[in-house]
């Protein structure tokens, strides 16, 4: 048995630097977005939870809007694909290369291809693959993994980026932000011209018009689309939204959380490969619906889950990612979005994550700046729950048991005798002393007040007698 | 989470498992400020604990033992007043999470409909307003995580401005947790060192004569942790700075 919980681990070992790039950043786009919510909006609660309530009818009503949307696309003239987990969407994506005789990928940023891992599939499979968005580029050539669902290298500061810049030819070392934007635009400019295909995500599919909508700062999903001749997009399936008048509310609630803009520098509504009186523009335009457990989680009590639009304001605001970092939670999604997702949709089960639940003190900030009011601290309590249930070794990890203390506490004659009889101790703080490792574990950094157990009863009496 | 409403000021009194064992004085202190006001208390001597503990561990089967012993033990209509936002939390929203698939769901829901957090009973319940009497230190209150959605943050900062020469300092971060969290402070305990070492930091940066919470839970944690670093501001929960105000009026003086 584990004595200690690998999350926590992390948090001891961490590079301090790292802590200190995510923590910042973090902190500083939480109160840009607190900023930009209450400049614009009287109360942005109420926007918050109007949105909840657009995204919860969509995922409550998914059969019907995804069979909407598909019959929409059709007619856009659009391919519709289904995939039931991440390997069948990659395979998807060979079988339409191989078809076109494509051998060049350039690639926008989307978290569900990193769900699938679909840049390492088409690499193995004899394809170039690049990530255009400059944090994921960065990603790519470092061999390393996204610590976060927007901001891909937060963990990262750009004396670490200019030497990454420098190793792989793109210029001599810098730190200047701007030169190094414009090393990676030049690079990439000409990977954009050699592509057969643009691969995206989407940051909302609307079923009632086939269209979706691309959010960027760096444009990177419009050059995608620009040279190429094949335009794939791979979408979770609860990306959806009724109408393309829900995109006005939905856009102006996500870019605020995100980064706190109003709007980003780009926004693309693309609902279809071109037409004849366009010049330029992808000739092939193809959408793959991604189940991948999302089903799963429909079914399940977390559904909730299922609203976010992936802005990433849970993972700013939350203490504990702060000092972790997006690395130590083991999964694509990490953060208070991820403790709740990742261990539904694990291909490998509940059991191996079931520690991220509890990797949450439950202070609610996530909830509190969520775009669409997810309950995520009621879905972490759930999950433990679950994860008692299922006795996941894991969930158990330094939390002691509460038989004794629930027996103690559902019977008062007990209960009292304890209080006044100093052990009470073995029972009051049983839930978190009683166990050995959990007792050093709060003696190594705390003191404990003095016990004083059963004195305000004594004083109530007295008080009381004394009045009558 | 329900909203409650009140019915009448007979009142139960909560006092929570931490005040029943640790914190004697703030029971003292949130009973007699509830006297002040003109309450009339009965102190359920069944009470124990409100369940949160094993609820948020997740052993849910536990916690309902000890939420179906409170709806025994605060069955009838009073409200009940609890001088801790987490314990009202308890009440007014898990203790229905737990029970959604119990028989007595409906009695859970009854309880959170009457459950209060001290400061926000007493202003957004009772309307208090001002608060008689001198405090003259420097707070830094600590915004107590679980009163997120209700009320009582800002219902302790009306009351304590309303104290004469009670000044509120500033604090930072107001909206990162201390890193209590119940059993996460051991089960992570890395981290929730680090929180705490943020909070303590933050409450103290501007000199305080004294840390103040809403919530005896936060300050189980990082207060401990202050004890630990020999850091000597004293601590006080807010009842504790309401009773001290009430009686420098008795006394005639200011503190
Ligand atoms: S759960 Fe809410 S706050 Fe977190 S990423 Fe999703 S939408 Fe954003």
């Amino acid at each position: 048995m584990k004595l200690q919980q690998d999350i926590d681990i992390f948090a001891e070992e961490i590079d301090p630097e790292v802590r200190e790039s995510v923590y910042g950043t973090s902190k500083l786009k939480i109160s840009k977005r607190a900023d930009i919510l209450s400049k614009d909006f009287e109360d942005a609660n109420v926007v918050r939870k109007m949105a909840g309530l657009v995204k919860q009818h969509t995922i409550e009503n998914l059969p019907k809007y995804l069979a909407q949307a598909e019959e929409s696309f059709t007619r856009n003239g659009v391919v519709v694909h289904w995939a039931a987990d991440g390997e069948e969407a990659n395979q998807i994506v060979l079988d339409i290369m191989k078809k076109r005789n494509a051998r060049k990928v350039v690639k926008s940023k989307s978290m569900v291809t990193e769900e699938t891992h679909l840049v390492p599939f088409l690499e193995k499979n004899g394809m170039e693959a690049v990530e255009t968005d400059l944090g994921e580029y960065i990603v790519q050539i470092d061999g390393d993994t996204p610590s976060h669902i927007v901001t891909p290298i937060i963990h990262k500061n750009r004396r670490q980026v200019g030497r990454s810049f420098e190793r792989e030819g793109l210029g001599p070392y810098s730190e200047d932000p701007e030169t190094l934007t414009n090393m990676a635009r030049v690079h990439l400019r000409q990977k954009y011209l050699d592509a057969d295909v643009g691969i995206t995500g989407a940051n909302f599919v609307v079923a009632e018009s086939g269209r979706i909508a691309i959010v960027t700062n760096e444009g990177n999903a419009r050059f995608s689309m620009a040279a190429t001749k094949t335009h794939i997009a791979m979408v979770g399936i609860e990306k959806l939204v009724p109408r393309d008048e829900d995109l006005g509310l939905m856009l102006s609630i996500l870019s605020r959380s995100s980064t706190g803009q109003r709007i980003t520098v780009y926004t693309q509504f693309i609902s279809g490969p071109k037409v004849e009186a366009q010049e330029e523009g992808p000739e092939e335009m193809h959408v793959i619906f991604l189940d991948n457990g999302r089903s799963d989680v429909l079914a399940s009590d977390c559904r909730e889950i299922l609203r976010c639009i992936r802005c990433g304001a849970c993972l700013n605001t939350c203490p504990v990612y702060r000092q972790t970092s997006g690395h130590a939670y083991r999964a694509v999604y990490p953060g208070p979005v991820g403790s709740v997702l990742s261990p539904l949709i694990n291909r490998h089960g509940f059991a191996p994550l079931a520690d991220l639940p509890k990797a949450s003190s439950l202070c609610g900030a996530c909830q509190e700046v969520c775009p669409v009011n997810i309950p995520i601290p009621d879905l972490l309590v759930r999950l433990r729950n679950k994860g008692k249930t299922e006795e996941a070794e894991r969930a158990s990890i330094n939390t002691p048991g509460f038989g004794v203390w629930a027996m103690a506490a559902s019977s008062p004659s007990i209960w009292k005798s304890g209080l006044t009889m100093g052990n009470a101790l073995n029972w009051v703080p049983k839930a978190l002393l009683s166990v050995e490792p959990s007792a050093r574990s709060w003696q190594k950094t705390r003191d404990l007040p003095e016990f004083k157990g059963g004195d305000f009863r004594a004083w109530l009496k007295e008080r009381k007698r004394g009045k009558q | 989470m329900i909203t409650p409403s009140v019915n009448g000021t007979r009142i139960n009194f909560m006092a929570t498992c931490l005040c029943d064992s640790f914190y004697s004085d703030v029971a003292k202190a949130a009973y007699q400020v509830l006297e002040h006001v003109g309450c009339e208390i009965d102190f359920p001597e069944g009470q124990t604990c409100c369940g949160q503990p094993a609820h948020n561990a997740g052993d849910w089967k536990n916690a309902r033992k000890v939420v179906k012993h409170n709806l025994d033990t605060f069955a009838g209509d009073a409200p009940v007043i609890i001088p801790s936002g987490s314990c009202a939390a308890m009440n007014r929203h898990g203790a229905m999470l737990c029970m959604e698939e119990d028989s007595r769901l409906e009695e859970a829901k009854g309880l959170a409909s009457r459950s209060w957090e001290l400061c926000e009973f007493l202003v957004e319940s009772l309307g208090v307003e001002t608060w008689p009497g001198t405090f003259r230190k420097k707070v830094a209150l600590h915004r107590s995580c679980h009163t997120r959605g209700t009320k009582s943050y800002e219902s302790a900062v009306k009351l304590l401005s309303a104290i004469n020469g009670l000044e509120l300092v500033e604090v930072g971060e107001l909206d990162q947790c201390c890193g209590f969290g119940g059993t996460f402070c051991v089960s992570f305990p890395n981290v929730s060192k680090k929180m705490g070492q943020l909070k303590i930091q933050h409450l103290i940066e501007k000199i305080p004569d004294v840390v103040a919470s809403l919530d005896m839970a936060c300050m189980l944690h990082f207060g401990g942790m202050m004890d630990r670093q020999k850091i000597t501001t004293p601590r006080m929960h807010v009842s504790q700075i309401l009773l001290a105000a009430l009686e420098s009026t008795r006394k005639g003086g200011s503190v």
